[in-house]
């Protein structure tokens, strides 16, 4: 197991170092400089900014520059914001969008596997039809189109939620965002699960169990759950992804101060270092999620190890 | 098996899939809509009229879907919304089609090592946040329809080639292409005259699938205002102007949104339609 654990975190290793390759070059490869925007400024001061921020240097010179900043969390200052560095204006926009993602993720495993044994266990009712259905509009229609179709329900019409971020409405200014972040969530982990509870409800030990008697409830809880649910671990980087590129659309809707809007206002100012910044945060957290997966994937099932 | 009898085989099949049917006539019709649409409307999707700012529909002044909050019409405009989301959609897809096609031939029909290597930086490349790379690649360049298709297809063809590449290691395996061997086809010829034509209904059925992963992409970019730039649109782009509409004018966000989520879903059920037709397994229960 020790042995399986270190080749991934070996494996993911280039894929990391090759993300901040890509994205800096992109960066750097960009025509005109981060200050082009502005007015024109005497050549000696141009110099004189470029020298400050080490533009002036060779590129791999200033790669190097920065993984070795990157390793020490610095991800240099920001362009726009002149008086915060990266990791600044990061550190504080990362805690609620975290909150945002990790209540949106529980919220979308509990309804999804709930959502999907009780279509897989009532397979071919109406009521299975309903929830499938549901689920391929939910796998099908974006999340910037849900999240605005629930402001307006929930908040034009039924005036019974929030539809921005103000502080004086408290916890329930979460729910909207959570559940627009949760539903593709749902709709996908509801597919999975009700494809591998049918598979496994028709396998041979299901009806050893049935022969001996025991209940639909005892055999789903204590035979049928666990292969049911391990193939849903495979998706869970897929799911981490959504709901990271989720939270970019999420927070631009409701005007949520996270990480994602953070990304999102830098980008439209073309301000690099926080968009490097961001991308290199997010890709980071997607590779070590997937890491986490792998490992923990390892461990409840011994025949991934053998490969 | 040859292409034409490939997609004779694909055509008798379709005829009996009534979710094929329905899902592909409802995209056929929403493509020639919003072809004809706008050259029957006496509005152009540019002028602005600051007097007839959110006009709500109406079929008496020629204004089926109202206007903005500029005063433009909202169906020219849907209409040029939904030309442009089909055509980054359907080049993307070709974009990532052709990459994916190539390599992934390659890759299998030349096998061993080399097959191992190009595999494995597909591996090292999926691993990749591509989204938020696509982002970045938007923040640094000039924004263009062009680099859309390029962005959209580096993400598409991944999948493409690893499907393909499974194929090209069965079809090798059979006579024709030993006979093409034997008389002397070089392997690029037999990459391209005999390989490629094999995968034809795969890849059909494959790129219905990516085309709706294409349409997420851009409409993603434009509503983050990314992507598609003024006075040009796309649906993505409308459904962020009817976001800010909204509590005045309801049908600014409903309509573009309704029309972007129809498209996905009958492009979806057109992929998974095909798929099971395609499914030499599913076809048998």
């Amino acid at each position: 197991m020790l042995r399986y654990a270190s080749m991934r975190v070996l494996g993911a290793i280039p894929t990391l170092l090759l993300v901040i390759v890509i994205a800096f070059i992109m960066v750097r490869a960009a025509p005109g400089g981060p200050f082009d925007a502005e007015r024109v400024l005497p050549p000696e001061i141009e110099r004189n900014i470029a020298h400050a921020y080490h533009l002036d240097e060779p590129l791999p010179r200033q790669l190097l520059r920065y993984i070795s900043g990157l390793l020490d969390g610095d991800l240099g200052p920001s362009y726009r914001y002149r008086d915060y560095t990266v990791s600044e204006l990061i550190g504080s926009a990362l805690p609620l969008s975290f909150r945002l993602g990790l209540i949106a993720m529980s919220l979308a495993l509990v309804l999804g596997v709930g959502t999907g044994l009780v279509a897989a266990l009532r397979k071919n009712t109406v009521l299975d039809r309903l929830l499938t259905g549901i689920a391929m509009l939910g796998i099908s229609v974006p999340i910037f189109v849900i999240a605005p179709l629930l402001v307006l329900g929930f908040a034009v019409y039924l005036n019974w939620l929030p539809a921005g971020w103000s502080s004086s409405s408290g916890i329930s200014r979460y729910l909207l965002p959570v559940f627009a972040l949760a539903l593709p969530q749902i709709a996908f982990i509801a597919r999975i699960t009700r494809g591998e509870m049918i598979g496994v409800m028709a396998s041979d030990f299901v009806r050893t169990g049935r022969a001996q008697g025991l209940g639909t409830w005892s055999i789903v809880r204590y035979h049928a759950l666990k292969p049911a649910l391990l193939p849903l671990l495979s998706y869970m980087g897929p799911a981490m992804v959504g709901i990271l590129t989720g939270s970019v659309v999420v927070e631009q809707i409701f005007g949520i101060p996270g990480l994602g809007q953070l990304f999102v206002r830098a980008a439209l100012n073309r301000d690099y270092t926080v968009v490097l910044g961001s991308v290199i945060l997010y890709a980071v957290l997607i590779i070590l999620f997937n890491l986490l997966v792998d490992i923990l994937y390892g461990l409840l099932d011994p025949r991934i190890r053998r490969r | 098996m040859s292409t034409l009898v490939a997609l004779q085989q694909l055509g008798s099949q379709v005829r009996r899939s009534r979710v094929v049917l329905v899902s592909g006539g409802i995209l056929l019709a929403i493509g020639v809509i919003a072809l004809l649409g706008p050259l029957l409307s006496p509005h152009s999707y540019l002028d602005t009229d600051l007097d007839r700012r959110l006009l709500a529909p109406a079929f008496a002044a020629a204004r089926l879907f109202g206007t903005d909050d500029l005063g433009r019409d909202l169906f020219v405009r849907t209409m040029m919304g939904v030309q442009v989301t089909l055509l980054v959609a359907v080049v993307a897809s070709i974009v990532s089609l052709v990459i994916g096609v190539l390599y992934g031939a390659i890759a299998g029909f030349v096998g061993g090592r080399v097959d191992a290597l190009m595999m494995r930086a597909v591996d090292v490349l999926y691993a990749l946040p591509f989204i938020f790379l696509v982002i970045l690649l938007m923040v640094a360049f000039e924004r263009s329809l062009f680099l859309i298709f390029v962005a959209i297809g580096a993400i598409n063809w991944l999948d493409m080639a690893r499907i393909v590449r499974g194929q090209t290691l069965s079809i090798k395996e059979r006579e024709f292409v030993d006979a093409a061997r034997l008389i002397g086809v070089s392997p690029i010829g037999i990459i391209f005259r005999h390989i490629t034509p094999n995968l034809f209904g795969v890849v059909v059925v494959y790129m219905t699938l990516t085309i709706p992963q294409a349409i997420l992409v851009e409409s993603f970019l434009s509503f983050l205002g990314l992507g598609i730039q003024e006075p040009q649109t796309s649906l993505g782009a409308l459904v962020n102007g009817g976001v800010s509409q909204m509590e005045q004018a309801t049908w600014v966000l409903l309509i573009p949104a309704g029309l972007l989520a129809i498209i996905l879903l009958c492009f979806n059920f057109l992929g998974d339609g095909l798929r099971d037709l395609a499914d030499p397994r599913k076809q048998a229960t």
